[in-house]
């Protein structure tokens, strides 16, 4: 369980990372690691080059206004979870944070790492889908916004080039009288949920976001649909699968509980 | 007087180091860079022939220093691995190489092995080696290897490696006269011990001395001695094994010598260096041991009031690829399914049959808790049968306090009868249903159901052979400075052998507890020893330790006796003093320290310090006789063995009160009880804390761990992110345990074991009080919330079925 050899670069600014990105067809961002170094030391994955970003100023920061939530690239999980600011202006953030692996990956993980890793077994892609959000990405040509429902393009796969960096996350603020809530099943404390489901609920609109049980992280509009069929319309758009951890029809069980469940504590949340 | 501190909750002296974080495991041993670091590389397939190894792009790499294949190897190194415990039913036992040998039959089965300057070098050497396999069908799983369409080894016919059967009475034909009669069919799944500490070994070969070094994490080292100095054509006492802090062993570390135990001493003494192996979590799942993995077949006759007329036990037993632990573990099985009762007549039939996976060996419980399984679904099928109390239809069931010694009539795995030698079963269920709350659980199901809410509960009884022999040894030495050090062969894993061992000595020689010093698994300090497995330390070591002890304070009194000039039995010691009994304090001439009997007993008295000055006052011997009797030696030292005459028997009785999802089929545990007997206690707080890691990996094997092999052979989960070990978050947040004590007969101390206890009946229980709960029968263990939605699942549509039929 040692990687392969690789190239390392530090690089202290952003056109830097580009450069060296876009120098080497091989080369991979590091951030918080904590699924680039398993990965790695599994050989799993053996990039020419590893960037990591972690000395380049400025990219650390978050911040909460009225429009919503900004994270930068190199904020880890742990401080946005603590920031009463995330928590006033998107409190679907901390809510799914709080169910990200354990304090220790927490510690160290970054939430826009998460984002582009593009896991649909993770919390924040679905969060980010779901609100509407959307990532500020930096390439050798300036930089651009890519909107949550255009990222997520296939299993672990979103749509920036390899030589583009995503320097922030941008999760929209939530809306006077809308409701929130997010809640997962997983076998043990801080793994990888079996099904993870978060809500939107304002007025009339219903969504749910869900992870763990289709190919990219997967919002469905449940808009209008009586509560007691919540769930079975929603598992016509997903596609809950077998694995050693349990069967599809557990995990269809699951979208159909998880769903009842966030689309009540949403309404009951509304602000 | 000093205070006993046998049966007292002693803090344990290795805390402060392991919580430091300064304990020195062997990947700790020859940090420097000098050490060269080797990798393996294993088999991608379940089963397939070796048409040819390609090693020539490796030597290119730079800091590779050598690779070895099968054909590398020469001499005993060349030969099988040895099967460690044959036995005359294993007709077709069969052990890998150190190497393979033309045929894998296991993925990560070792096929090269490299020496690098880092491990990194080392990895990327495995990958450059190029072989070409030829790909054989492989059997995975129970049901395949018993239809044997394919076999696992050419010669063994039927997959099957051993058959034995053992009858007392003519079960069958009670069973056919019995009032009345069930069948049940279970199967239990492999799970793996899982140490956090995988295996490891260094060796240092040494010119000048011409002799070899070895440190490995086992859990007998002079095993591994003998392994490597036979494996490599060395004399034994040119090799020394020394096994520093392990962390975890659970039995997996009993089976030896691994492939790079052999392998790591070989290259360092082919190479003249310094050579170090450390495992890594995936090579722990593919290339050591699992275990547990059987399908039961069980018969019972019974009367009105539950009673055993008859018992009749099939099983099959998976033992993996290879056998080199020989039969122990479905013996086990076969003997301690038996637990606390006595069936008027038992057969036990098993079928040990070989697969194209890893290997099994025992694990923490070793067979016991399929044997558990299979006896406490019993009993719960027969008290559902008669609309009985589960409790009542096993106290019906049991030995009587009086009825010990108790002899089954079986042979047990040591191949002695399998003779209980003590217990108090009745005196165990009646603390436990207290404990627990089992006559109050009607009552509490109740409101839980008022609240929507499912509860269930279930108890399981076992009994454990523990402290099998053949035998261990210690050595106690009271240096001049009256320090005590204590060394027995045994190794230690976390057991807190440095705390009960002082303690016993302590007692035993009237010393401060905070002077003695005990060593283990350094074999050259005890070159004589056995090895930590079976929950055999404490009564094995402990009471050769207390042996060892007894003769160094018998000579303590005759040298304190000759220079005091009183009789021996005048004397007493506390506090490392040795003092004539009444005589006031400070009295001049009536005591002498243990230091300075310690100086007597050494003839050669140059003054190095201030116990030999001390000495000096005090005249012992006959000026007329030599120096050192004739029955005599020099030092104040004492060593001694105990070799019992068969293994004690320790029991013990869980419940578990659990609540199950009626919509997610989430388990969760509410309550969980403990009533443990393991003779006297030496140290309740350890004992306890043995209980409470038992508990935790039985909770782990019945409710999380399974190792999930495809058709293919396959590991799909073989790691900590998919491999479901239970966090803390998983364990019980309170256990619950009391303690009985019934005294083994069989050793100086009146103890049993207790290493493996609490894992033993987890299968059983969890099985009991889900089923329970949910009113489903739970026939395959473990059960994840998964299997018990399909389970629901499955009930729901036959009983949907059943209704429609019914409805005309």
């Amino acid at each position: 369980m040692k990687p392969a050899p690789f190239a390392y670069r530090r690089p202290g600014s952003l056109a830097d990372a580009v450069a060296a990105l876009a120098g080497d067809a091989g080369a991979k961002v590091l951030a918080g690691g904590q699924s680039l170094v398993p990965l790695l030391s599994m050989r799993l994955a053996a990039p020419s080059m590893l960037v990591d970003i972690n000395a380049i100023p400025g990219l650390d920061t978050i911040t909460a206004d009225d429009i919503g939530v900004t994270v930068g690239a190199l904020a880890r999980h742990a401080d946005v979870l603590a920031s009463d600011d995330v928590r006033r202006v998107q409190p679907l953030v901390p809510m799914a944070l709080s169910r990200v692996a354990h304090a220790t990956i927490r510690n160290r993980g970054t939430t826009v790492g998460s984002l582009v890793h593009a896991d649909a077994a993770a919390e924040m892609p679905v969060v980010l889908t779901l609100l509407g959000g959307s990532l500020e990405v930096v390439g050798p040509s300036g930089s651009r916004t890519v909107p949550a429902h255009e990222l997520y393009v296939g299993p672990l796969e979103c749509c920036l080039h390899h030589d583009e960096i995503a320097v922030s996350a941008f999760f929209p603020a939530l809306a006077p009288g809308a409701g929130v809530a997010f809640d997962e099943i997983a076998r043990r404390h801080g793994d990888y949920a079996l099904v993870g489901a978060a809500a939107l609920v304002d007025g009339d609109s219903v969504k749910v976001g869900y992870l763990s049980v289709a190919d990219v992280p997967t919002v469905v509009d449940l808009s209008g649909v009586p509560d007691d069929r919540l769930g079975d319309v929603a598992l016509e758009h997903l596609d809950p699968a077998d694995d050693v951890h349990a069967t599809a029809d557990y995990r269809a069980q699951l979208v159909r509980v998880l769903t009842a469940r966030v689309v009540r504590s949403a309404r009951e949340g509304t602000r | 007087m000093t205070t006993k501190l046998m049966g007292q909750a002693v803090q344990r002296v290795e805390d402060q180091r392991f919580l430091r974080g300064q304990g020195r495991y062997v990947d700790d041993v020859a940090l420097g860079t000098a050490t060269l670091h080797a990798a393996v590389l294993r088999s991608p397939h379940a089963h397939a022939r070796i048409v040819d190894i390609d090693v020539s792009e490796v030597l290119d790499v730079e800091g590779v220093h050598a690779v070895w294949t099968y054909d590398d190897l020469e001499g005993p190194m060349a030969e099988p691995l040895p099967l460690l415990i044959p036995h005359p039913a294993l007709t077709h036992g069969r052990t890998q190489y150190a190497l393979a040998n033309g045929e894998v039959n296991y993925v990560g089965e070792a096929v090269a092995f490299v020496v690098a300057d880092d491990r990194y070098v080392a990895e990327d050497a495995v990958d450059r080696i190029r072989v070409d396999y030829e790909l054989l069908p492989p059997v995975v799983g129970i049901p395949a290897a018993r239809a044997a369409e394919r076999l696992v080894h050419d010669d063994v016919p039927g997959n099957v490696g051993a058959r034995l059967e053992q009858n007392v009475g003519d079960a069958r034909a009670a069973i056919a006269a019995a009032p009345h009669r069930l069948a049940l069919d279970l199967t239990v799944e492999r799970s793996a011990c899982q140490p956090m500490e995988g295996r490891g070994t260094v060796a240092r070969w040494d010119p000048d001395l011409n002799r070899l070094q070895a440190w490995t994490s086992t859990q007998t080292s002079t095993g591994v001695r003998a392994a490597i100095a036979v494996k490599l054509g060395l004399d034994l006492g040119q090799v020394d094994v020394i096994t520093p802090d392990v962390g975890g062993g659970f039995g997996v570390k009993i089976n030896h010598p691994w492939p790079e135990e052999l392998l790591v001493p070989l290259a360092a003494k082919t190479l003249g260096r310094t050579v170090k192996f450390t495992e890594d979590r995936r090579e722990h799942f593919i290339s050591t041991a699992h275990e547990r993995g059987q399908e039961q077949h069980i018969e019972v006759g019974f009367d009105d009031d539950g009673r055993l007329l008859g018992l009749d036990v099939e099983f099959w037993h998976d033992h993996g690829a290879y056998t080199p632990y020989g039969l122990i573990v479905p013996i086990i099985t076969s003997t301690q399914l038996l637990g606390p009762y006595k069936p008027r007549s038992y057969r036990v039939v098993f079928e040990s049959l070989y697969t194209n996976t890893v290997m099994v060996t025992p694990y923490r419980g070793a067979g016991r808790p399929q044997g558990c399984y299979a006896m406490e679904r019993t009993m719960d099928a027969i008290a559902s049968y008669l609309g009985k109390d589960r409790a009542e239809v096993r106290a019906a069931n049991f030995i009587q306090p009086d009825e010990f010694p108790y002899d089954h009539g079986l042979v047990f795995q040591d191949g002695r009868e399998l003779e209980y030698d003590s217990g108090d079963y009745p005196a165990s269920l009646e603390k436990l249903k207290t404990l627990v709350g089992w006559d109050e659980f009607p009552q509490f199901r109740a409101e839980m159901a008022a609240q929507g809410r499912r509860v269930g509960i279930g108890l399981a009884c076992y009994v454990e052979g523990t402290g099998v022999g053949p035998y261990e040894g210690a050595h106690v030495h009271i240096e001049t400075s009256g320090k005590v050090k204590v060394a027995t062969g045994l190794t230690t894993q976390g057991q807190g052998h440095a705390t009960v061992f002082a303690q016993l000595v302590a007692d035993e020689l009237g010393v401060r507890f905070e002077d003695v010093e005990v060593v283990t698994g350094d074999t050259r300090r005890m070159p004589y020893a056995v090895g930590t497995f079976a929950s055999r330390a404490a009564v094995m070591s402990g009471s050769a330790i207390h042996l060892a002890a007894k003769r160094a304070k018998e000579k303590v009194l005759k040298i304190a006796a000759d220079a005091l000039e009183v009789d021996e039995k005048d004397l007493q010691i506390a506090d490392g003093v040795v003092s004539v009994k009444g005589a006031p304090p400070d009295s001049v001439g009536a005591s002498i320290d243990l230091g300075t009997v310690s100086v007597l007993s050494n003839p050669l008295r140059y003054a190095f310090d201030e116990a030999s000055k001390a000495a000096t006052q005090f005249q012992v011997g006959d000026p007329g006789k030599p120096p050192v009797a004739e029955d005599d030696e020099p030092g104040l030292e004492g060593r001694d063995f105990y070799s019992p005459e068969r293994a004690t028997f320790a029991s013990g009785m869980h419940a578990v009160i659990v609540e199950t999802d009626p919509e997610t089929a989430e388990i969760s545990i509410l309550k969980y009880a403990v009533v443990h007997d393991c003779g006297n206690l030496i140290n309740p707080m350890i004992v306890e804390g043995q209980i409470h890691g038992g508990v935790a990996q039985g909770v782990g094997g019945a409710l999380y761990e399974r190792m999930a092999y495809d058709e293919s052979g396959q590991l799909l989960n073989a790691s900590f992110m998919d491999f479901l070990m239970p966090y803390v978050t998983e364990v019980p947040d309170g256990i619950d345990i009391d303690h009985v004590e019934t005294p083994s007969p069989l050793n100086p101390l009146g103890i049993k074991g207790a290493g493996e206890a609490g894992v033993i009946p987890s299968a059983a229980v969890f099985a009991a009080a889900i089923e329970d709960a949910e009113g489903i029968p739970i026939t395959a263990m473990p059960i994840s919330p998964s299997d018990l939605f399909a389970l629901r699942r499955s009930v729901g549509q036959a009983r949907d079925q059943s209704d429609a039929k019914e409805r005309p």
